[in-house]
């Protein structure tokens, strides 16, 4: 009989077998080495998964089919995929400034996978347990708004930059109700560490995990984190940057071939990411949500809540048209963030409501979450309603596609 | 020393990443150049053992103030037609010369005389973690930090209405609300 312990580590055990049997002075190098293929070959297959995931679920959210025709119920349509895009021509236009254009899309998806490097995946592991590991995803991730604006930049092309402008202005809009939303998680942490973090939520107290998203502000925060996540990765209902019907690709009209793939990949990757993230810090990463459950293996709770994140996503984009860009800009700086720093005073309140103040606990417990919740729903309607006010809601005119 | 050898790299990296930015072509391009400089800082900071100051370093200035060097190159100048660069001897480039000589002499005199130097090599380097930062920044030098904050935000407003179109007497003609925004 295997225990669950040893299935949970099977992954470390077995990394740190072929460690021992490798020649002393390579150990650090073929450790190194391990992890960041693990992640790489990892995150990639989901990558192609994901790709027939949604096209799947958006046919039939659509009610059509979608992929169908390699292999059964058309999985294999990622390899065939894979195969087109490393054999189609890599055309780039004689105008586009050809260094910064072939570097763009290596430095995007290099970018995107060096934030998988402080991301628990499961009870120890995590490639790098930084001490500051929020902020190093941060820091990494703002470097892709540049990859955007020299992939939209060098190929000189009007709606390249069109989209690339677009896409940072939306990155930098919503990078701000995205940190901030993060920032009620790290006061109750107290700690930055990506790992601090998931082993304070995976702690139990009468079968029920210590959860993030459990709480008033961790709900709330939650929410809006996952908002700003989606726009941050530049997907339906933010997709201005790519906007098909209005500027045909965006940043990557320019890109073919593999180089187009890499596009795609570094999109999906910064979804997983930043999913991952979400996960890590409001919905407790590995941990199980209730204590009886906790005998499956830590890594299949996070790649499982990952997957459930990435099916929200995708039902998102079947379901939500697309906005415009100043209602785009309005709800970032509108609502978002008034939003996240009404959800930061919450956190704060719920912190020094502790049981000396409203009583013991469950009555006092009940007490605590009405009164935060209260502080986040009162604000919430209330700015709802003042952003509704002087806007009349009628039936549309098509003046130009009667 | 493993230390030597990465903070070579990285030294060759940050320079080189200068040097191009002052001697290319585009301007695009030097801000391309320059943000490999300030990336190449941020990982000596790292390697140093720095992980706030690097991380800090890495959000702001490749995350921020590369964007913003960018959007305001193809606001102005559209990135097109560069003047060519020259380094012929002007007395705006002798002036620059100077002050950038002054400025390397100083700090080379500060990190010369500074304690740290004197001690030489024996004293350990700090260990700072996150939370002791934190509780720097939140309890000693908490008003610094809410001065400045509110100095930032005060500039942001400021830049916010500079940028207002005025709504009040706005003119008939395009050439009389220019110098209305102007003014």
């Amino acid at each position: 009989m295997i225990s669950a312990g040893a299935v949970d580590q099977v992954f470390v055990t077995l990394k740190d077998w072929i460690v021992f049997h490798t020649p002393a002075p390579l150990q650090t190098l073929v450790s190194i080495v391990i992890e960041v293929a693990t992640i790489i070959v990892v995150f990639a297959a989901l990558f192609a998964l994901t790709t027939v995931f949604e096209r799947k679920g958006l046919g039939r959210m659509q009610n059509r089919y979608g992929p169908n025709r390699v292999g059964p119920f058309g999985v294999f349509q990622p390899i065939a995929d894979a195969v087109k895009s490393l054999t189609k021509e890599d055309v780039v236009p004689r105008a586009a400034d050809h260094v910064v254009h072939y570097l763009a899309p290596l430095v995007l998806v290099g970018v995107v996978f060096l934030t998988y490097a402080v991301l628990p995946v499961g009870r120890n592991m995590t490639a790098v347990n930084l001490d500051a590991g929020v902020l190093y995803f941060f820091a990494v991730g703002a470097a892709t708004e540049l990859a955007v604006f020299m992939a939209g930049w060098s190929s000189h092309n009007k709606y390249s930059l069109l989209g690339a402008m677009r896409a940072i202005a939306q990155m930098i809009s919503y990078e701000i109700p995205l940190i901030l939303s993060s920032v009620p998680v790290i006061m109750m942490a107290g700690t930055l560490s990506m790992v601090g973090i998931v082993e304070q939520q995976a702690r139990t107290s009468g079968g029920l995990a210590h959860w993030n998203v459990f709480t008033p502000w961790g709900l709330a925060g939650f929410i809006l984190f996952m908002i700003a996540a989606t726009a941050e990765t530049n997907r339906s209902p933010f997709d201005l940057p790519e906007g098909e019907s209005e500027i045909i690709a965006g940043y990557f009209i320019e890109y073919s071939g593999f180089k187009f793939a890499l596009f795609f990949l570094a999109e999906y990757l910064e979804m997983f990411a930043v999913s991952g993230l979400g996960i890590t810090l409001f919905l407790g990463g590995w941990s199980a949500p209730f204590s009886f459950l906790g005998w499956i293996p830590s890594w299949i709770w996070f790649f499982g809540k990952l997957l459930t994140l990435i099916f929200g996503f995708i039902w998102v984009r079947g379901t939500v048209p697309r906005l415009r860009m100043d209602q785009l800009m309005n709800f970032a700086w509108k609502f978002m963030l008034p939003m996240t720093l009404i959800v930061i005073f919450s956190a704060g309140l719920w912190r020094f409501l502790s049981a000396a103040v409203v009583g013991p606990m469950p009555l006092g417990g009940v007490i605590r979450w009405l009164v935060c919740a209260l502080v986040i729903l009162a604000p919430y309607i209330t700015l709802a309603r003042g952003l509704e006010r002087g806007r009349r809601i009628e039936k549309r005119v098509y003046r130009y596609a009667e | 020393m493993g230390m030597t050898f990465s903070f070579l790299i990285l030294a060759i990296m940050t320079l080189a990443g200068g040097v191009a930015a002052m001697t290319m072509r585009r301007l695009v391009h030097c801000a391309l150049a320059l943000v490999v400089s300030f990336a190449g800082l941020a990982a000596l900071y790292l390697n140093l053992g720095a992980e706030f100051a690097g991380l800090a370093q890495l959000l702001v200035y490749v995350g921020a103030i590369a964007i913003l060097i960018v959007f305001a190159i193809l606001l102005t100048r559209g990135g097109e037609g560069e003047p060519e660069g020259s380094f012929s001897p002007s007395p705006a480039g002798i002036a620059g010369a100077v002050a950038a000589l002054a400025v390397f002499a100083v700090l080379t005199w500060a990190v010369e005389t500074s304690s740290v130097a004197r001690a030489g090599a024996a004293v350990a380097a700090p260990q700072t973690t996150m939370r002791e930062i934190g509780f720097a920044l939140m309890q000693r030098y908490v008003l610094p930090l809410e001065v400045i904050a509110l100095m930032l935000t005060a500039a942001l407003i400021g830049a916010v209405i500079l940028a207002l179109r005025e709504k009040r007497n706005e003119p008939a003609d395009g050439t009389a609300q220019k110098q209305g925004l102007r003014a």
